[in-house]
């Protein structure tokens, strides 16, 4: 079961066209005493090598969760995955043993998560975490995995690696424990890279650093990456392709530039000008009103429908399209776009005049 | 489940209904409402300085040994910090963490007494106030914190948060209506009056936001400090409690320190923006001075790491990318802070402190080699 090829270069299967990972009406449940909470609701993308697909959307509207279901890493129970599959090179990973997934993880997928002192362990020096990898997955020897630490503090760019390696996660700085955390997540040259928000609790300059490392790491190995943040900027400036998500459901979907030039889901429209921008003063911000949506209760028809100012409702709406009680499926609006609304076709228009 | 249920709703409004003595005091729509700004004589003029701050430092001391502490050092937070908020404007401080902007905020609501400089409220040095002076000051001049979750009292209902500031400043709410102003209050910040019966746990980040701003505004403050108020709030969330922060201001004729590090968000409420880097302040002007001509190092390369959004704009700013950390501000750097990070330090940038003045550029710039460039795109529109 094991002859998952995972020594072949990432440029070489690039060059077969298939895509590393797709994910396939994705469906995540949390079962709590109080009730069902249905954190994804059937999400399904792909994404190929050398990519950057951004995943865009607030708290709570599902992005980590299903993250954190490509990597198997969800608590179980509660949560539960209720349906879709995960194909990772053609093989679905839910339907794998345990230890087969373990064998992805690391060399196949792996991860960096937002806050980097929780994530590493605080009794070991970063240089034994970090060739952990090495020892649990190519059997290396300590001081092999070591000498194998040094190099990889050394390629992302951690000043005296080999001074370094033997200090604790507490002595490093904030920008400098994320960099460590993508040396771990980088040591067996992954096909892709999940980054759950990376940077969101870094500064704007040690953001740019970390940013800067990511897309260089990404040029050299070809990896694929997805990025999983609520930071427009950062999605302008990393990414290829953008799926924004809301209430567990990928709202819309395409080029980071077509869907930040021309928005084609009132979310996505609201988001835009909800933000201020610091390359200008411009006028009085347009928040989308109303709160997020409770997992627990999402709204029927269109999630989004009770916080919207383009809903359509009863009488109002073309037939078989009612916001409050149709739900839109996500469609092909125009070439490379998808979203999941019924009156795309207006919002894309308004918002290209 | 960050959104008060339905059955609390009715619960609360049933509440209030059933004791309508309490909740509906006989006085009119018409009474003295808190909606209402003092009488613009009191207020005085817009363009007054209100608050003034000068040389401002504050230094922790750190200390070695358990039972004797002996101080083997001082983390320089503020190390000579100057500023002005006139009436009715808004200034913004910005700064990535650790650069003492908290700091600054916290002395001026009086929490922390400075180590030196003079803090001066309408000419009044603030670090000599005592007694009535100081609890007048401390009424005008109120502060919003960044946590909405750490800054409300998980046993309090909202009523009381609200309300809690008469029971110091009793004059400013006569006992009798204060339920009624409460609940104008909530409606005022856009939360549902009826919720004056909950605590805060049933409330989202954003309406809890809603709540400290309304506390704030229940003793009717000139100046409101506002340390972070968006930094915890999702984006959608964060432009509302953005928009009513500036109705509030044209309503009531406030002024406002605004604290983040978000530079978005500063550029669109600000009048002026001061840039702090470890304690000092390294460059000051309007918004359109600081963003579209930075003439700090430091400013320009933070202004360059913010990523922009518009992808027509993409790979058209100038590449800024800083090398290392922020150095400890229990060790500073001699002479300008932020020498060891800059592209431009000579000689004299380790031995002469830059003074914060203009130098050519039409606003302050504390940097011995201050030069106006243009960083980041400006947008078409």
């Amino acid at each position: 079961m094991t002859n998952l090829d995972l020594t072949k270069p990432t440029a070489e299967l690039a060059a077969q066209g298939t895509p590393l990972l797709e994910v396939d009406d994705l469906r995540v449940e949390f079962r709590t005493r109080s009730g069902v909470v249905n954190a994804v609701n059937g999400v399904s993308y792909s994404l190929g090598a050398g990519e950057t697909l951004a995943i865009l959307g607030e708290s709570g509207s599902g992005k980590s969760v299903s993250a954190q279901a490509i990597m198997g890493i969800l608590e179980t129970p509660p949560a539960v995955i209720s349906g879709g599959g995960i194909w990772f090179q053609g093989r679905n990973v839910l339907e794998m043993s345990a230890e087969d997934q373990r064998k992805i993880r690391g060399p196949g997928i792996s991860m960096i998560f937002q806050d980097a002192l929780s994530s590493l362990n605080p009794v070991y020096s970063v240089g034994f975490q970090i060739g952990e990898m090495f020892r649990a997955h190519r059997g290396m020897s300590k001081k092999a995995a070591r000498a194998k630490a040094v190099e990889l503090m050394d390629r992302v760019r951690i000043p005296a690696a080999a001074r370094r390696v033997d200090d604790y996660p507490h002595q490093f700085s904030g920008g400098m424990r994320q960099r460590v955390m993508i040396a771990m997540a980088i040591a067996l040259d992954p096909r892709i890279l999940i980054a759950d928000e990376p940077t969101t609790a870094l500064d704007v300059t040690v953001q740019a650093q970390v940013m800067d490392l990511l897309k260089d790491l990404q040029q050299e190995t070809g990896m694929g990456l997805i990025l999983i943040t609520h930071d427009l900027g950062v999605v302008n400036e990393v990414a290829d392709n953008v799926a924004v998500m809301y209430a567990g459901e990928i709202v819309e979907r395409g080029t980071v530039d077509d869907v930040f030039s021309r928005p084609s889901h009132p979310y996505t429209d609201g988001l835009m000008s909800s933000v201020p921008q610091v390359e200008a003063k411009g006028g009085r911000l347009r928040p989308i009103a109303g709160q997020p949506p409770n997992l627990a209760a999402i709204p029927s028809g269109c999630p989004f429908h009770p916080r919207c100012s383009r809903r359509r409702l009863g009488a109002e709406a073309a037939p078989g399209r009612d916001c409050a009680t149709d739900v839109p499926p996500l469609r092909l609006v125009v070439p490379g776009r998808e979203a999941a609304c019924h009156y795309s076709e207006e919002v894309l228009g308004v918002a290209a005049e | 489940m960050s959104q008060p249920s339905e059955s609390g709703a009715t619960a609360a409004s049933s509440l209030s209904k059933s004791s309508p003595s309490k909740s509906l005091p006989e006085s009119s729509p018409s009474s003295p409402s808190l909606a209402e700004p003092a009488p613009s004589g009191a207020r005085g003029a817009t363009g007054e300085t209100l608050l003034e701050v000068r040389g401002l430092q504050k230094h922790f001391p750190l200390t070695q040994g358990i039972v004797f502490k002996r101080t083997v050092g001082h983390v320089r937070a503020v190390d000579g910090v100057d500023l002005t908020l006139h009436r009715g404007e808004t200034v913004g401080l910005v700064g990535e963490s650790g650069c003492g902007k908290s700091t600054v905020s916290k002395l001026i609501v009086a929490l922390e007494r400075p180590t030196a400089g003079s803090i001066l409220y309408k000419g009044r040095d603030v670090a000599r106030m005592g007694g009535r002076a100081l609890k007048d000051y401390r009424r005008e001049v109120q502060i919003i914190f960044q946590d909405p979750y750490a800054s409300l009292n998980p046993r309090m209902t909202v009523g009381d948060i609200v309300a809690e500031g008469w029971a110091v400043h009793s004059d400013v709410a006569p006992r009798k209506g204060r339920l009624k102003r409460t609940q104008e209050l909530l409606d005022r910040v856009g939360l549902n009056p009826d919720y004056v019966n909950r605590y805060p746990h049933q409330f989202s980040g954003g309406q809890r936001q809603r709540i400290g701003i309304a506390r704030a505004l229940a003793l009717q403050p000139e100046v409101i400090v506002c340390d972070e108020p968006v930094s915890a709030l999702d984006v959608s969330v964060q432009a509302q409690v953005v928009n009513l922060l500036e109705d509030l201001q044209d309503e009531f004729g406030l002024s406002y320190l605004f604290i983040a590090h978000d530079l978005s968000v500063v550029r669109h409420i600000s009048d002026r923006v001061a840039v702090m880097y470890l304690g000092h302040i390294v460059e000051e002007g309007t918004d359109e001075q600081v963003y579209a001509s930075p003439s700090h190092p430091y400013t320009q390369a933070l202004l360059s790491s913010v990523p922009l959004h518009e992808p027509h704009l993409r790979g058209q700013k100038d590449r800024i990318l800083l090398q290392g950390d922020v150095p400890s501000p229990a060790d500073p750097p001699s002479g300008c802070r932020f020498r060891t990070r800059c592209w431009k330090a000579q000689d004299v940038c380790a031995q002469e402190v830059p003074a914060l003045v203009d130098r050519g550029q039409g606003h302050p710039s504390a940097c011995h080699f201050a030069e106006a460039r243009m960083v980041v795109p400006v947008d078409v529109e």
